[in-house]
């Protein structure tokens, strides 16, 4: 099918973008990379009467460090922060992340702020964000608020941004060198969206966990932190009986629902696997 | 509510200029309006990969851009890919190798193709696996692109060391 009707704006400003918004309230809709909103509005499922897009905004190109911060501008593309050095060297668990969104031609246009306004219960980004304490910046006519992730994801495509609200950038907590990441999923068909997975890093002093940020997507309506899990672990020696109590708490705080691609069971047993693959870094998915 | 708006992009090298609506997929808008049929459309939902173009150099699906959007673009298609009537190595090795039955995917699958060996000159097996496994083919049963591929990468390091 081909999109409805719509009225277009382009932007060259964030000023210029939330004026607008400002003037279309409810009936305006941000486009970005369009990697999930082109598709809704092919089938019709996304019916926007004013398409407002963000690509001409080059000033929110841009990845940098502010303070104890790493800062992702609106229109940083997927494939840039994966392949950039900083992200890298600072987040290297959103480095880990980004590998698992989508296929190489959507990251090449879709954008990490996107990923995150989207909030797929499937998507990698919000749990990535979850675990590295992101905080959102939204901008509107009335000013800024900084929204932390855990408040920003709501339910299953729903965030608490409000009309006239655009996502300007994303902070996110910088890593410490010596802390260890990583992301595990499991899918059906290669490299389209998982059924499940974890995003996790953790950090030790002298055998000793002294940190562990530990998030679940694709195992409940909305990307997930399991505090109950982080708590297993949190000066425990991360040897087999942490991590079984931690895969134990894992399993016991998420409430997965079945669909055509897995049961519940099976996605309320995964998040334990996968958890503990990426643990032990085991180099399975 | 739904004006025309114009876009400027560069095709294949030349610079095209049309007003369009603003919900004129990228696809479309090749086929249609610049009757560069190449691009093929199967699923719309950025799926399968046969209207995969080079935008800016990047694959990307034509089907999950509107041609408003990407206003300024430089855009590559399948029918830039051979010169005259000589063809891209690419292209002649999916011919001697079997890589194509129906064609319906090929488009897809060389500019795909185009972008992995662009990046990496001497892709192995998984690599060449890994880049192409997000495009759908419903005839060949892939070996022989892969096969292909791995054959065209060949060539084209023989012809930049020649
Ligand atoms: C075949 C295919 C496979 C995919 N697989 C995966 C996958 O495995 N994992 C995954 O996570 N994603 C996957 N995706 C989706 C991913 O590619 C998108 O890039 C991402 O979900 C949305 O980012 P975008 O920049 O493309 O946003 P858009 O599609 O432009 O926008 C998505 C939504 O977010 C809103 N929005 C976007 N940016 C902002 C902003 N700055 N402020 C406020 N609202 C905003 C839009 O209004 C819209 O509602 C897949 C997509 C396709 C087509
Ligand atoms: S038609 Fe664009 S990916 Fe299938
Ligand atoms: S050759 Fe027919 S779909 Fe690939």
């Amino acid at each position: 099918m081909k999109p409805a009707p719509f009225s277009f704006v382009a932007p060259e400003s964030l000023d210029e973008v939330v004026r607008t918004l400002a003037e279309h309230g409810d009936d305006a809709q941000i486009l970005a990379g369009g990697q999930s909103l082109v598709p809704l509005m092919n089938l019709r499922l996304a019916r926007p009467e004013v398409v407002v897009s963000i690509n001409r905004c080059h000033e929110l190109d841009y990845i940098r460090l502010v303070d104890d911060r790493l800062v992702i501008g609106a229109l940083v593309r997927q494939i840039d922060a994966e392949t950039s050095p900083l992200v890298q060297a600072e987040c290297p668990l959103l480095a880990k992340a980004l590998p698992h969104v989508g296929l190489p031609a959507t990251r090449n246009r879709g954008t990490v702020c996107g990923s995150l306004a989207h909030c797929d219960p499937l998507a990698e980004l919000p749990a990535a964000a979850l675990a590295l304490e992101a905080e959102m910046v939204l901008t509107s006519a009335a000013g800024e608020r900084r929204v932390p992730a855990h408040d920003f994801f709501v339910a299953e495509m729903t965030t608490c941004i409000e009309p006239g609200e655009v996502v300007s950038a994303v902070t996110f907590a910088r890593q410490d060198p010596s802390e260890r990441s990583a992301v595990r999923e499991v899918s059906n068909g290669g490299h389209v969206f998982p059924v499940g997975g974890v995003a996790l890093r953790w950090a030790s002093s002298d055998g000793i966990c002294t940190m562990a940020r530990i998030a679940a997507f694709g195992v409940g309506s909305v990307a997930q932190r399991l505090r109950d899990a982080e708590r297993a672990l949190v000066g425990s020696d991360v040897g087999p009986a942490a991590i079984a109590a931690a895969v134990a708490a894992a399993r016991s705080e998420v409430d997965p629902t079945g669909d055509i691609h897995a049961d519940a069971d099976y996605r309320r047993h995964l998040v334990g696997v996968l958890l503990e693959r990426g643990l032990l870094e085991e180099e399975r998915p | 509510m739904t004006d025309e708006v114009e876009v400027t992009v560069t095709v294949n090298g030349r610079t095209r200029q049309s007003r369009v609506e603003p919900r004129r997929l990228l696809v479309d808008y090749l086929r249609h309006d610049l009757g560069l049929t190449g691009a093929h459309i199967g699923c719309e939902q950025g799926v399968c990969g046969a209207c995969t173009v080079l935008l800016d150099g990047r694959t990307a699906r034509s089907c999950l851009h509107f041609a408003v959007t990407v206003d300024g673009s430089d855009i590559r298609t399948v029918e830039d890919l051979a010169d005259f009537d000589e063809l891209h190595p690419i292209q002649e090795m999916f011919h001697q190798k079997h890589a194509l039955q129906c064609g319906f995917c090929t488009p897809g699958f060389l500019l795909t193709a185009v972008e992995l060996l662009e990046r990496t000159a001497d892709p192995d097996e998984a690599a060449i696996r890994e880049a192409l496994m997000n495009n759908v083919c419903r005839c060949t049963g892939y070996a022989n692109i892969v096969d292909a591929v791995a054959e065209a990468a060949v060539e084209l390091r023989r012809r930049s060391s020649a």
